[in-house]
């Protein structure tokens, strides 16, 4: 023992340790994410739950399970459960019961010893819906126009109404938005010229005619609307809840009807993918508790290539100052600390100064010269995806600059050498030699800076992302892209969903399947980033000799 | 055959402009860290600027009569006096088409016809009491509003009688008034008077519906048992609550808070130092905004503020600060501002003083006039100051932007309204407007700290025994998947981190609180009993599970620690802490627990900052040159010995700046100290409470403070605080490795 402690070997046992915890705590962390990530997806079993209660009423939840947990028999003295010797702990489920109009909360707690029966009828569908979210129950009839009719014709009737609806939304977004778009820019045409004093009645009889025929053409697309509502709520389904009342449901709110308890494997595993492309593809609802992220994705991808196009020439023109240029002298130092610090300085203090110097100064002068017609309300004097953008661009030059430097430190100074032996100049030399092999490693810096860009949101919340944004800052309107518009993100998201929604335990899975989607992205970039550069030292490896 | 080289004009032109680009573009990283730098510093530098005052114009009045009483709008365009015997007179102060500075432009009686002036009392910048000689007043307020004509703006007078127009009867005996106080809210006026007979008398009177709309009301009279025969000074204040009656060096508080009961609340009597050559007094008095502070001025010029703290007697009025207004100078008048803590001070010599209270801060002190003003009063905006001395009407601009803010008042303790003493508070906002702000950054600096070393505590030996393992004695096949697997973690959105340490391992912490401790316990013996076991193995299983395998043997063993740990602990909660641990730290120990605590924060920072540490440490140790350590090895030092003697002695400056690194990253993450504590700026070490940090308090609060404010410079300089803080921690920890970096390529 004595000999064994002496050798050291334990101590060397113990800084094993550290790795073995390091990994561990890295791969749990994926396979919680993942695996809870994933299960949000999976369609789960419906149970239904016979239940006798302390005052011996009986009654039925219907409901998926979404947590079991023990706990202590002493906090439940009061119900006067039956308890086997020795027993200290009662199981309970959390069951999700949704019926958001029958019920006000839409999960609840039940307790092992008090369910009589449990069984998972095949017949029991649940429903989700535009608004209210899930409904769980088993349906009853089928209304087509006020007659009841077979409920086989259930698919049928869905498919109609999903083609309606589409229609309806893009009627609503792009039509309508597109005419309210219009109206807003002549009424800022309008005040321009007021400002500028140059609005002769001309100019005034012209915009008010165009005003007159968007107005007009409002009008039309407003009955098209409300004709195309008439139709789509053409149709009911009634079901029948847990505690037994019938509820119409009209098809117009229905998404999907899927009887879980009937789907085999293959069944379900297609339905995991529908709900997974659903989820990128769907725009929140309900207060982005339920539906997709697709308008955070946008946000994100729009941001992080904006962001991309500034930081990359910059980052890259750095770097070969720092390598190629700068002499070894007082000023590169200051040049390097300036980018360790860069690299260094909390991503708060962007957002604070991206907050003051780019939104309020910068925006608010450009306000000032180029958009004084909107005053008060500012174009670029507030954040937007534009600032956001340049802050993070701040943000990732220094990722950009370390892994450019690094690619370009590896190229053997042979080729520099010669290059310049047969005459060219330094520039054509840069041009034509030391950028197109720097190039993977000008690659993996954007990489990473994308990576980094796309998981970062403390300066975000200062400089434009919000909540929930009701226009895209890409769309079909001149000038089609908004760099003054705010943006929703991933990252915040997740902040917003998992922390300021009002109801937390219900939008948790969403806020999972966010987190998932958000680390399976960062995570594939920086693989694809490291692998570069690993086979990137590889092929250097292999010039040198 | 002649090779034809291209002209090298252009091609050197393109080459040296390349150069100047390329320059150029990596001067601008410089420039971008010295912009945000010097942006920082320009938004913080006016919170430290002193205020000052300086003559804008001057004027000789028209009016002929005794002047009672003056006022100016907020813009500052027009101004007004008041005569002895109730005329308004407006002046002009910026020059239009019509009028010229200091011409006389309106003029208007403001009294009854049947009351006879006896003298006039400012009660606030807007209202104004006309006193009558048989007891009577009229408040009036001369307010002003702005016209348009052909979009040019005029300022025009406004006079309204919150009261209604007519006289209103505060002595019932009808005696004449030497002092009177007032102070009204929507339902109830409240006058308290010292009448030329000796009497102090309340007169209330209670609206019949709103006085905001209707002018109607009730009044109740009742006269004061008073303990003096004599007062110089009467303020109610502006909630109802108090009345303030001063007699020579002694002050009464009566309780207002009873329609029809007038009770003696408290006497304040001042220590007064007294002087070798004459004794000294009270010589003024004035209410501070927001009604629970009272200012007293006395004759060597000191001014005293006071309010009431809840003592070991119940509450009581306490001297609380005070201020050298004058030196040796009588204190003549205080006037404080409508909604700040600042007042002036004023002095028989003309001499002016302007104080804020809560930051303790000498903002301004000189001299005006070369005499005292017969009239001096504040503008409605704070940003002005006019004086009347005989018929010169002087306006002073005020710049006194960011008054609450000193650097005292920053870092040390302040006291304030209402507390019982001193405290170190950050409550920036709140729901009323006299509210007083409370800047002080020790309690989130604290937090800032706090957060840090409890992730460093975590974080510093895994990522230090990882680096250690992983540079030195793993293989190198193993070393290229372990290396990229830690560093991934570092790529990990921190909001992510912060999601899970509040909503998932927040919940398991609290619940399994006993299986924490645990912890500390079982792994580290988890892993001296596999390798102890792993020693005690036959030969040949060990040539199949070699000792480089020891992190993958390891995993399984500590998996089963933790798990044992987590499934004793209900019982060990069972048996030890009366079935619940929560109850237990609260009640038996009487700590303080919070779900979203610094023990959560510290585990999810420190997963944060490990791949930070990890990273530098080992590159630190990896490039050990290798004759070192083979030489250690040959004089028969074994491999630890190695390690401790040779290898970490001389990688320990990049041991040291790796840390440095780790806690830079972890001073200034904001999303996981946002999600996983309650953001309650406190100051206790306790790690079963929370903590606000710096950056946390700006993600939360630079969202809704308003542009160019107080708050928002100080949230700026939050910043700049973390700015300079991290740029020091990583410019060392640079500077130690380029040092490492010659030393190792010189060895």
């Amino acid at each position: 023992m004595n000999k064994w402690f002496k050798s050291g070997s334990p101590w060397i046992w113990l800084s094993a340790a550290g790795v073995s915890i390091s990994l561990i705590s890295v791969l749990g962390l994926l396979w919680l994410i993942a695996s809870r990530g994933l299960s949000y997806f999976w369609p789960a079993d419906l149970y239904q739950f016979e239940m006798l209660d302390e005052q011996g009423r009986t009654s039925t939840v219907i409901g998926e399970v979404y947590d079991r947990e023990e706990i202590p028999a002493k906090q439940l003295v009061h119900l006067d459960i039956q308890l086997e010797p020795g027993q200290e702990t009662i199981e309970r489920y959390l069951v999700k019961t949704g019926n958001r109009e029958l019920v006000s909360l839409d999960f609840r707690w039940i307790l092992v010893p008090q369910i009589r029966k449990t069984s998972t009828p095949e017949n029991i569908a649940v429903i989700e819906r535009r608004t209210n979210g899930n409904f769980y129950g088993v349906i009853e009839s089928l209304v087509l126009d006020g007659n009841s009719v077979s409920l086989d014709k259930m698919p049928e009737l869905l498919e109609r109404v999903e083609a309606f609806q589409e229609e309806i939304e893009a009627l609503q977004k792009v039509d309508i938005g597109a005419i309210n778009y219009k109206l807003e820019r002549l009424r800022l045409t309008e005040r321009k010229h007021q400002l500028g004093n140059n609005l002769t009645d001309e100019i005034a009889n012209e915009i008010n005619t165009q005003v007159q025929i968007l107005k007009d053409e409002y009008k039309v697309l407003e009955a098209k609307l409300m004709s195309l509502r008439d139709t789509v709520s053409r149709d009911q389904l009634v079901v029948k809840a847990m505690d037994g009342t019938l509820v119409t449901i009209g098809f117009e709110d229905i998404l999907q009807i899927n009887f879980n308890n009937q789907m085999n494997v293959l069944e379900k595993l297609k339905l995991f993918f529908v709900q997974i492309g659903n989820f990128i593809t769907d725009d929140p609802r309900e207060a982005n508790t339920e539906g997709g992220v697709f308008p955070a994705i946008f946000g994100t991808v729009l941001m992080v290539l904006l962001m991309t196009v500034i930081v990359s020439p910059l980052g890259v023109v750095a770097a070969i100052y720092l390598h190629e240029y700068a002499g070894n002298n007082a000023l590169t130092k200051l040049l390097r600390i300036a980018v360790i610090n860069l690299a260094g300085v909390p991503s708060i203090v962007y957002g604070v100064f991206g907050l003051g110097f780019f939104v309020y100064m910068v925006g608010g002068n450009l306000d000032q010269l180029f958009y004084p017609e909107t005053l008060p309300s500012p174009t670029f004097g507030t954040p937007g995806v534009m600032w956001s953008a340049i802050t993070l661009a701040i943000l990732t030059l220094p990722v950009v600059i370390v892994s450019t430097e690094e690619g370009l430190a590896r190229i053997p100074s042979a080729m520099r050498h010669g290059s310049l032996a047969l005459g060219a100049t330094k520039a054509e030399t840069l041009w034509r030699i030391i950028l197109p092999i720097a190039s993977p490693a000008i690659m993996t810096g954007i990489i990473l800076a994308i990576a980094r860009a796309a998981g970062e949101v403390a300066p975000l919340m200062l400089v434009g992302v919000v909540k929930m944004a009701p226009n895209l800052p890409l769309d079909g309107n001149f000038p089609f892209l908004h760099l003054d518009r705010k943006f929703m993100h991933l990252g915040f998201h997740i902040y917003d969903v998992g922390f300021q929604s009002p109801n937390v335990e219900a939008a948790r899975p969403l806020v999972y399947a966010t987190a998932l989607l958000l680390v399976t992205i960062i995570v594939a970039l920086n693989m694809t980033a490291v692998s570069i550069r690993n086979r990137l030292r590889e092929k250097y490896r292999m010039l040198e000799h | 055959m002649t090779i034809a080289l291209k002209s090298t004009g252009p091609r050197q032109l393109k080459n040296s402009l390349a150069k100047w680009l390329i320059t150029l573009g990596g001067i601008s990283v410089l420039f971008t860290l010295v912009l945000i730098f010097m942006y920082l510093l320009y938004v913080i530098k006016p919170i430290f600027v002193s205020a000052e005052i300086d003559k804008k114009q001057a004027f000789e009045i028209t009016t002929s009569e005794n002047v009672a009483s003056i006022g100016i709008d907020e813009l500052k365009e027009l101004s007004y006096v008041i005569t002895d015997d109730g005329q308004i007179d407006y002046y002009q102060l910026v020059e239009t088409n019509q009028h010229q500075v200091g011409e006389q432009v309106y003029s208007q009686s403001l009294l009854a016809e049947d009351i006879t002036l006896d003298q006039i009392i400012d009660i606030s910048i807007e209202e104004k009491l006309l006193v009558g000689e048989n007891g009577q007043v009229q408040l009036v307020s001369p307010k002003f509003m702005s016209q348009f004509a052909k979009d040019i703006r005029t300022i025009v007078p406004n006079i309204t009688y919150p009261l209604g127009e007519d006289p209103i009867t505060i002595d019932q005996e009808g005696q004449a008034l030497s002092l009177v106080s007032f102070a009204m809210n929507d339902e109830r006026a409240v006058f308290v008077a010292f009448t030329k007979d000796n009497r102090l008398i309340k007169t209330t009177l209670i609206a019949e519906d709103d006085f905001s709309y209707d002018a109607a009301h009730e009044a109740v009279y009742q006269e004061i048992d008073t303990q003096s025969s004599h007062f110089d000074d009467i303020l109610v204040t502006p909630d109802l609550a108090m009345v303030f009656a001063r007699s020579g060096d002694q002050v009464f508080v009566y309780d207002l808070s009873d329609d029809y009961d007038v009770e003696l609340k408290a006497t304040i009597i001042p220590q007064l130092s007294q002087n070798r050559t004459k004794s000294l007094h009270i010589t003024s008095m004035a209410l501070l905004s927001g009604s629970s502070s009272i200012l007293l001025g006395d004759s060597s010029g000191k001014v005293s503020q006071w309010f009431e703290v809840a003592g070991e007697e119940g509450r009581e009025f306490k001297q609380v600060r005070t201020f050298q207004a004058a030196d040796n100078q009588k204190i003549t008048a205080i006037y404080t501002e409508q909604f700040r803590k600042s007042f002036y001070t004023m002095t028989a010599t003309g001499e002016l003083g302007l104080f804020y209270t809560t930051s303790e801060a000498e903002l301004w002190r000189g001299q005006l006039n070369s005499i005292e003003p017969v009239h001096l009063s504040i503008s409605p905006r704070a940003d002005a100051l006019i004086s009347l001395s005989g018929k010169s009407f002087s306006i002073f601009t005020v710049e006194n932007e960011h008054p609450e803010v000193t650097w005292s008042a920053l870092w040390k303790e302040v006291w304030y309204e209402g507390y019982p003493e001193p405290e170190y508070i950050w409550q920036s906002t709140s729901g009323s407007d006299d509210f007083e702000a409370k800047f002080s950054l020790v309690p989130i600096s604290f937090g800032t700290i706090k957060a840090a070393s409890y992730a460093m505590l975590f974080a510093v030996p895994i990522a230090l025994t990882a680096a250690i393992y992983t540079a030195y004695f793993m293989t190198p096949s193993m070393r290229r998947k372990v290396k990229p697997t830690i560093e991934l973690m570092e790529a990990l959105p921190t909001v992510i981190l912060g999601f899970l340490a509040g909503l998932w391992l927040a919940p398991i912490i609290e619940k399994y609180l006993p299986a924490v401790a645990l912890l500390l316990l079982f792994l580290p013996l988890s892993v001296f009993l596999t390798a102890y076991l792993w020693f005690k193995l036959p030969k040949e299983i060990k040539i199949k599970l070699p000792e480089t395998l020891a992190p993958l043997l390891l995993i399984p063993a500590l998996l089963l620690a933790a798990y044992s740990a987590f499934s004793l602990s209900p019982v060990l909660e069972h048996y030890f802490f009366g079935g619940d641990v929560r109850q237990f730290i609260t009640n038996d120990l009487n700590i303080d627990f919070d779900q979203r605590n610094a023990l959560v924060v510290g585990i999810a920072m420190g997963f944060a900052v490990i791949p930070t540490i990890f990273s530098m440490a080992e590159d630190a140790i990896f490039s050990v040159p290798k004759h070192l350590t083979s030489g250690s090895l040959a004089l028969g030092a074994t491999q630890w010995q190695t390690l401790v003697k040779v290898v970490l002695l001389t990688a320990s400056p990049g041991i040291f700046s790796a840390v440095m690194m780790g806690l830079g990253r972890a001073v200034g993450e904001t999303m996981i100290v946002l999600m996983a504590t309650g953001n309650t700026p406190i100051l206790d070490w306790n790690f079963f409470e929370g903590m606000r940090t710096l950056a946390a308090n700006i993600a939360v609060e630079m969202p809704e403070s308003e542009v160019g404010s107080t708050h928002y410079r100080i949230l700026f300089l939050a910043a700049f605080v973390l700015f300079v803080f991290t740029f020091i921690f990583n410019t060392a920890a640079e500077f130690i490795r380029q040092r490492l970096r010659e030393k190792y390529s010189s060895l």
